[in-house]
């Protein structure tokens, strides 16, 4: 066996690959092959026999990622402090969220689920910093385990900023709703973006029916939350941050029925939330007419062509071209 | 709505199950030599005063009752299962005119923590208006001839939704009781009063009235025929014979002022629009169960060390603070109260069911009247939130109000002495109370005696042009609003023998035609002059507020 490949067991194949490509990291590697050209198993890790395949015990990562301990007294201390400093004044740098109807929540008693829009990675500071006390100090954050918990670091530092547990998209699974009931279960709120991910062209996507499944399970309820004007701000596929204004609008805690299936419960929560939309472009009474009317303006957006789409966004979508103007002198 | 379909009567009315020890009753105490001093509203201030033993009692209110668990399916049962009338929502139809009456500022003190009972209440009905598709909603601040409500008070009593729903289109606004193309006559009662109306409510096709019953005065057709009506009519009550003939204002069975008004209201049901009229109750939870007021509603033997250390903390943090920041800091205190029951439906029907539930949260039983009756006045009263309590208002918070919290027989025999704690400054809010001020340098120089002030002053105060238009455009009381003020009064004037303001100042006090004294000792000797030697006394402690039923 090469020492390349003694290395590539060590440190991994691409990171060997790239060392092997400077002069630095040829020195680095002739030291490798000296430190390892006379080590053997149990020494150095064994190597695998080949057409075997290996169960690894490694670091669990994606949904299996352990958060147990981002939930101990010291780390929630850590975490408390930074939102409450770094996160709020960054949140009201670049942001500068309205938060509206927080009143709502007066008779609120125990652990909820906060369920809102999803337009933009900020939602969640935004969020985390707008939604009161008690809940905003008790608080973990239902978080994609395919993309925050892809790794050991990004998963860990999620886990500890945000209060992140890992929560499967992709597919159906019950470790991942199963954590989130113990969770609730312990007394935590979770905050939920049942969309399942941020905005694609500035409109919502239906939500998931998690957030209506746990609610049932728990017995806690759901409440629905309207972030608007972060999509402008920071949106999806963009690595620029503007400056701009927010809205978050808290609306009335609302429980599923008896016998209300999570399906139906689920639509309520969106309607709901799209009536927090309503109510943030057009005043209270006229967001209540037309809930009971059926013409609430959903957050999908209109069901046309995506030119359509885009047009029908108006004026709450402003990009400036980046491309000079012409002609140019 | 909160959940699907409407919600049960047990769940609905479900109190809270916190981890507070059950309410106790009100109780009478009788003062020896181990009671400890007993608190005083002193204004802005608090006085811890020493009450003569043997002889004296003080009548503590009970305890605050446990607030509903869900307030707002409460009031979603109650506007679908009204008394005596159909749910409010088959009431209401696309193309009708529907109007929303709520009570003022008045209501309750001091202001409750948001979101106010009126909010809760006038969004609950909206949101069934809504579901009928009802356009033309007006909401109306029903405050008779009390000041209009500013900006932030409205926004406070509906919540910012229905503020910012209704007012930019000038569909929320302040009653104008002097707008001539406003007002409307309805009839004459039997006793031919002429009985006037807001003229957007008589044209309406219901009109719901939403109350806080903060306390067994309030409510009933008193809300629609005093807080949406004028001085034409208003004077048929608020009146010097009526009121002294009011026995007591607490007492609607036995108080000639709602025996005036319900005559009244018989002409609105007759040719008035038709009302769902809502009543709330609220507990008198005025300063937390825990926070840095919370021993001012505790009986004070049972002031721990953190409540003395609370007290001691607050009276030095006055006592370095001007009196402008001193107000303010009161003014902006927001009290927990929490919703006890909430009715619907038939104005008779719905206020008796409220007095049953105000009188249970106030009524404390005592034998026998007194000699000397003390009250502690506090920061603020009925007409001066966000204001200065001027010595016109002192003198109606404490022979207006205290002393009509009985049952029965007033708290102090004919003949006896009121005694009050107030700085009573000779200050007066230049905006609110502009009358006030020429009646107090014009009137009161003059007479105290309410009837002859009504026929010398009355009339040339109330139609004065220049208090109308402040009433109208600006913040102030109705010109003739401290003769009401002073009427209020007009019962303990008649019945007791001196009125004594101890820690008032001494030149407005005199000019009440009430006696000042520097401490309460010094009124102890004054009024036994008065009564005679070793008087018993009697103190009603407030907070929380207590009503004596007096046997």
């Amino acid at each position: 066996m090469s020492l390349n490949r003694r290395a590539a067991d060590l440190l991994g194949r691409r990171a060997t690959k790239l060392m092997a490509r400077s002069v630095a990291g040829r020195k680095v590697q002739r030291r490798i092959n000296s430190m390892t050209a006379k080590t053997r198993f149990p020494l150095r890790a064994p190597r695998a026999p080949y057409g075997i395949d290996v169960r690894t015990d490694g670091p669990k990562v994606g949904a299996d990622f352990s958060t147990d301990w981002a939930r101990s007294p010291q780390a929630k201390a850590a975490r408390i402090a930074m939102v409450e400093t770094v996160m709020r004044a960054a949140v009201a740098g670049i942001a500068s969220p309205n938060r509206v109807n927080i009143d709502r929540l007066a008779d609120l008693d125990g652990p909820a689920i906060f369920v809102a829009n999803h337009h933009s990675h900020l939602d969640t500071s935004l969020l985390l910093t707008s939604i009161p006390l008690p809940w905003r100090h008790e608080m973990v954050v239902a978080a994609a385990s395919d993309y925050f918990f892809r790794n050991r670091v990004t998963g860990a530092l999620a886990a500890l900023t945000i209060g992140a547990i890992p929560i499967e998209r992709a597919k159906v699974g019950r470790s991942s709703a199963n954590l989130a009931a113990d969770v609730i279960d312990d007394g935590y709120s979770l905050l939920i973006f049942p969309e399942g991910g941020r905005s694609r062209d500035g409109w919502g996507q239906p939500f998931r029916g998690g957030a209506a499944y746990l609610s049932a399970r728990c017995n806690a309820p759901v409440v629905p939350v309207y972030v608007g004007g972060s999509g402008r701000i920071w949106r999806k596929g963009s690595s620029k941050i503007r400056r701009g204004s927010t809205v978050i609008n808290f609306g009335k805690p609302i429980w599923p029925g008896e016998g209300e299936s999570s399906r139906s419960f689920n639509k309520r929560i969106e309607a709901a939330v799209s009536v927090l939309g309503d109510e943030t472009t057009a005043d209270w009474y006229t967001a209540r007419k037309r809930a009971y009317s059926g013409a609430s303006p959903a957050l999908g957006g209109p069901n046309a062509g995506s030119w359509r789409r885009q047009w029908a966004l108006g004026s709450t979508r402003k990009r400036k071209s980046t491309e000079p103007r012409w002609p140019k002198v | 709505m909160t959940t699907p379909g409407s919600p049960s009567k047990e769940l609905a009315f479900a109190t809270k199950a916190d981890d507070r020890p059950t309410p106790r009753p009100g109780f009478v105490l009788d003062v020896d030599r181990s009671t400890p001093p007993i608190l005083f509203h002193h204004g802005e201030g608090f006085r811890l005063e020493k009450l003569p033993a043997e002889r004296s009692r003080v009548v503590y209110g009970p305890e605050a009752k446990p607030g509903l668990r869900h307030p707002d399916l409460a009031i979603e049962y109650a506007l679908d299962n009204p008394i005596d009338q159909d749910p409010l929502a088959t009431q209401l139809y696309a193309g009708m005119k529907l109007t929303i009456a709520f009570d003022d500022v008045s209501l309750p003190l001091p202001q409750m923590a948001g979101p106010d009972v009126r909010q809760r209440v006038i969004e609950a009905v909206l949101d069934r208006a809504a579901a009928a598709g009802v356009d033309d909603v007006h909401l109306i601040a029903a405050l008779g001839l009390h000041r209009r409500m500013t900006e932030s008070e409205l926004r406070h009593a509906v919540g910012d939704r229905v503020y910012d729903a209704f007012a930019p289109e000038g569909n929320l606004y302040n009653h104008d009781a002097e707008d001539p193309e406003g007002m409307v006559e309805l009839g004459t009662t039997r006793h031919d009063e002429p009985v006037s109306i807001n003229r957007r409510v008589a044209e309406s096709d219901l009109l719901v009235y939403v109350n806080i019953n903060a306390v067994s005065m309030d409510g009933g057709w008193k809300s629609t025929a005093t807080g949406l009506t004028g001085y034409s009519s208003l004077r048929h009550h608020h009146n010097p014979e009526t009121l002294e003939a009011t026995k007591s204002l607490n007492d609607r069975h036995n108080s000639a002022l709602h025996t005036s008004i319900w005559r009244q209201g018989e002409v609105i049901k007759e040719h008035g629009p038709n009302i769902f009229h809502i009543e709330t109750t609220i507990n008198t939870n005025a300063f937390g169960y825990d926070g840095p007021l919370s021993m001012l509603q505790k009986r004070e033997w049972e002031w721990n060390s953190r409540d003395r250390m609370k007290f001691m903390g607050m009276q030095a943090g006055l006592k370095a603070m001007t009196t402008r920041a001193k107000r303010k800091a009161f003014m902006d205190w927001r009290s927990p109260y929490e919703m006890t029951s909430v009715q619907a439906g038939d104005v008779d029907k719905v206020h008796e069911i409220t007095l049953e539930k105000v009188l249970e949260q106030h009524i404390t039983p005592l034998e026998g009247q007194s000699d000397i009756v003390t009250f502690g006045l506090p920061y603020t009263s009925p007409y001066s939130v966000h204001s200065i309590m001027n010595p016109v208002v002192v003198m109606c918070w404490g022979l207006g109000y205290m002393f009509n919290f009985y049952r029965g027989k007033p708290v102090v025999r004919e003949g006896g002495v009121i005694i009050m704690t107030h700085p009573t400054p000779n200050e007066f809010h230049p905006v609110h109370h502009p009358s006030y001020i020429d009646f107090f340098e014009q009137v009161l120089p003059d007479t105290t005696d309410p009837a002859e002030m009504a026929v010398k002053y009355e009339q040339k105060f109330a139609e004065d042009e220049w208090y109308k238009h402040l009433y109208r455009t600006s913040y102030a009381y109705h010109g003739v609003h401290p003769f009401y003020a002073w009427y209020w009064g007009a019962h303990a004037l008649k019945h007791v023998g001196a009125v004594i303001i101890v820690g008032g100042d001494p030149v407005a006090v005199r000019r009440l035609g009430f006696k000042p004294a520097s401490t309460m000792m010094d009124a102890l000797e004054m009024a036994s002059d008065v009564v005679g030697p070793q008087p018993t006394l009697t103190h009603l402690h407030n907070p929380p507020v207590v009503m004596a039923d007096v046997t």
